[in-house]
């Protein structure tokens, strides 16, 4: 391999996560900081540290030229953007360009083809996949007629958004207009993009990705798919590998049109396409692309006994795909818990701080990806991840059995956490029959009265 | 006519904001030059008027003072050499590490991550020295990201006493650049 030393450009437990392969690959890590990360536990792992800015992300994470500047000035040869930040930003590939340092994700081009959605829809139409009835609405008028037409409930979106940032849910036509301008002013603030679109809103529907590699020359393997339908507000909580209750014929569709859709890119490196599945129907959309390594990736990994951070990196080299198609077998089963520093009782508030105590599960079949030890700060500036508990099995019931038993002897003090609502949901028998759609959690909230405990806000808590 | 305090205050800030590096005046006896921070000497130290002497005798003894570090490059025997020779990031972490002593001393940071430049260009005179007088708004260095150069300013009034980094370092955010006695 040519890359000796690469910078990681981001935080967290995906830094950890990043480092950990760059340790077995005997590849040197340079982990670039914020103010407030600088205590980190990934900044003690890194064989080095760059304070890249003050907390604040603007200024640290999503400051390019100064990621940039700092991978060139300590040598390293690659970047890798984790997930999030800057990591499907066209600048910082188009930046490592001019600083002859090699970019781990797609082009530049790519890029900006996957993050214009409306790019993304007429892509995936012209391979030939079904997408969600919708399309611009370049003005009121376009929008009133395309409304009609695809009927309410519908989603108003940022065409620069995506992971359900910048969404309005219109149940009245007569809200249109009002909610049009509100979803351009707030796009145009957060992604400096006014431009939104419509589509249909479906309600009750799985959430299935399918995992993908491409060698960036029209060479691209899927990996199966992850089910991510235990959602809150469009923030995933368990995923899972393979999703339940597919029929050979749903999943082999699924499979195929990911699989086309980044050829027709020539994509490079690791994505995932995202789709809206009807399993009682057998039918799919196609939602968006996410060009990068996903927060869920180890379901993939357990499942497929591959390292994705690992293959990254070598297609960055110039290695192409490692893995011919035929070589990726799905074995068993594999759950995965996002553990967030957030109040389940309380609106899943975000709680900030620092954690005095932690104990991770350590038993066969579980899998722990975090940052977070005794001590770690939590700060409020960034997203409350924490960590990530993945249990795997021979079949979905021998890994479930396994999470439960891992997420009951985790304890974290010091900040609130999402621990409770896990133990509920994994202990629920909607979750356990398996093949749940995105309207689990509110169920799972209007079965369980005693997870809502809008009452004590103030509560301390162990 | 002669020129008050703010007279001078007002001709430097015309300058700053001029494409001249240097302005000679002489009025009534008094002879003004001022040179843009990166010529030879700060602005600051060649100030001479009737209003600012103790000033300028200060600033006159640190131009001494600087003109001899540039003279003897090599014998700014302060930095030991394993500093030198440590990776910048131990480096970096002990300019971070090491509080000024003296309470009238004030840490002048890096705004941001960079490559470390004490004069405008190779082979000028770096912008300060040690013993150097600085304003809040003198440019003490530069730090280049991406071929982007920044302007770094004292922040203080004082004199400097201490030059952190190498030139041409990489200095992160946070680091401590230079130290400066404040003029209280």
């Amino acid at each position: 391999m040519a890359i000796r030393r690469i910078l990681i450009a981001n935080r967290g437990e995906i830094a950890a996560r990043i480092i950990r392969t760059c340790r077995a690959l005997d590849i040197e890590s340079v982990l670039a900081v914020s103010v407030a990360d600088r205590d980190s536990e990934p900044a003690r792992q890194a064989d080095r540290v760059v304070c890249i800015g003050p907390a604040r992300a603007t200024d640290s994470y999503l400051n390019a030229p100064a990621i940039v500047h700092a991978a060139a000035a300590t040598g390293a040869d690659a970047i890798h953007p984790g997930y999030g930040f800057l990591s499907e930003r066209a600048v910082l590939p188009q930046l490592c360009a001019a600083a002859g340092i090699v970019f781990i994700g797609p082009t530049a081009d790519q890029l900006a083809a996957i993050g214009d959605k409306l790019r993304a829809r007429a892509e995936a139409e012209a391979a030939g996949i079904p997408v969600v009835p919708g399309g611009a609405a370049n003005s009121p008028a376009e929008a009133e007629v395309l409304a009609r037409k695809i009927a309410v409930p519908l989603l108003i979106k940022a065409v620069s958004g995506g992971g359900g940032r910048g969404l309005k849910l219109v149940e009245r036509l007569k809200d249109l207009p009002a909610f049009l301008d509100l979803a351009a002013a707030e796009a145009g603030a957060a992604f400096g993009d006014a431009r939104i679109y419509l589509e249909r809103f479906i309600d009750r529907a799985r959430h299935v990705e399918v995992q993908i590699l491409g060698d960036g020359a029209g060479g691209v393997i899927q990996l199966g798919e992850r089910d991510c339908s235990v959602q809150r507000r469009y923030q995933k909580l368990i995923e899972e590998a393979p999703a339940p209750g597919l029929s050979a014929a749903l999943r082999n569709s699924l499979l195929q049109a990911a699989v086309r859709f980044a050829q027709r890119l020539s994509f490079r490196g690791a994505g995932t396409v995202e789709f809206i599945v009807d399993a009682q129907r057998g039918s799919f959309y196609f939602l968006e692309m996410n060009a990068r390594i996903q927060v869920e990736h180890p379901v993939t990994e357990a499942v497929t006994g591959t390292d994705l951070i690992g293959e990254q990196i070598a297609i960055a080299d110039g290695c192409g795909l490692r893995l011919q198609q035929a070589e990726v077998r799905i074995m068993g089963c594999a759950i995965e818990c996002r553990v967030n520093a957030e109040d389940y009782r309380n609106g899943f508030k975000p709680s900030p701080g620092r954690v005095r105590d932690v104990t991770w599960p350590s038993a066969p079949g579980i899998r722990v990806d975090s940052h977070v030890v005794p001590g770690s700060s939590i700060p409020p500036f960034y997203d409350s991840l924490m960590g990530k508990i993945i249990a795997s099995g021979p079949d979905r019931a021998a890994a479930l059995a396994r999470l439960r038993g891992a997420i009951a002897v985790t304890r974290i003090g010091g900040v609130k956490s999402n621990l409770g609502f896990h133990g509920a949901a994994l202990d629920d028998p909607e979750f356990q029959t398996g093949g749940v759609d995105t309207g689990f959690v509110d169920r799972l909230y209007a079965r369980r009265p005693d997870l809502s405990d809008l009452g004590e806000t103030g509560a301390a808590h162990g | 006519m002669t020129l008050t305090a703010a007279d001078v205050a007002e001709i430097m800030r015309v300058i700053e904001q001029s494409t001249f590096d240097e302005l000679t005046l002489e009025l009534d006896g008094v002879k003004l030059t001022l040179r843009r921070a990166g010529t030879p000497g700060g602005f600051v130290q060649n100030v001479t008027t009737p209003s600012d002497r103790l000033d300028s005798a200060d600033a006159d003894a640190g131009a001494a003072r600087s003109g001899e570090a540039a003279a003897h490059p090599g014998a700014r025997g302060t930095v030991p050499a394993a500093q030198t020779a440590a990776p910048a990031a131990q480096t970096a972490a002990r300019a971070r590490d090491s509080a000024p002593a003296d309470a009238n001393l004030s840490d002048i940071t890096s705004p941001m991550l960079g490559t470390f430049y004490r004069a405008p260009k190779p082979g000028s005179a770096p912008f300060v020295e040690i013993g150097s007088v600085v304003d809040v708004d003198s440019v003490i260095a530069i730090i280049e990201v991406m071929k982007l150069m920044n302007t770094v300013r004292a922040g203080v009034r004082g004199v400097i006493t201490e030059i952190l980094p190498a030139d041409e370092a990489l200095v992160e955010f946070g680091d401590v650049l230079m130290r400066a006695r404040r003029d209280i």
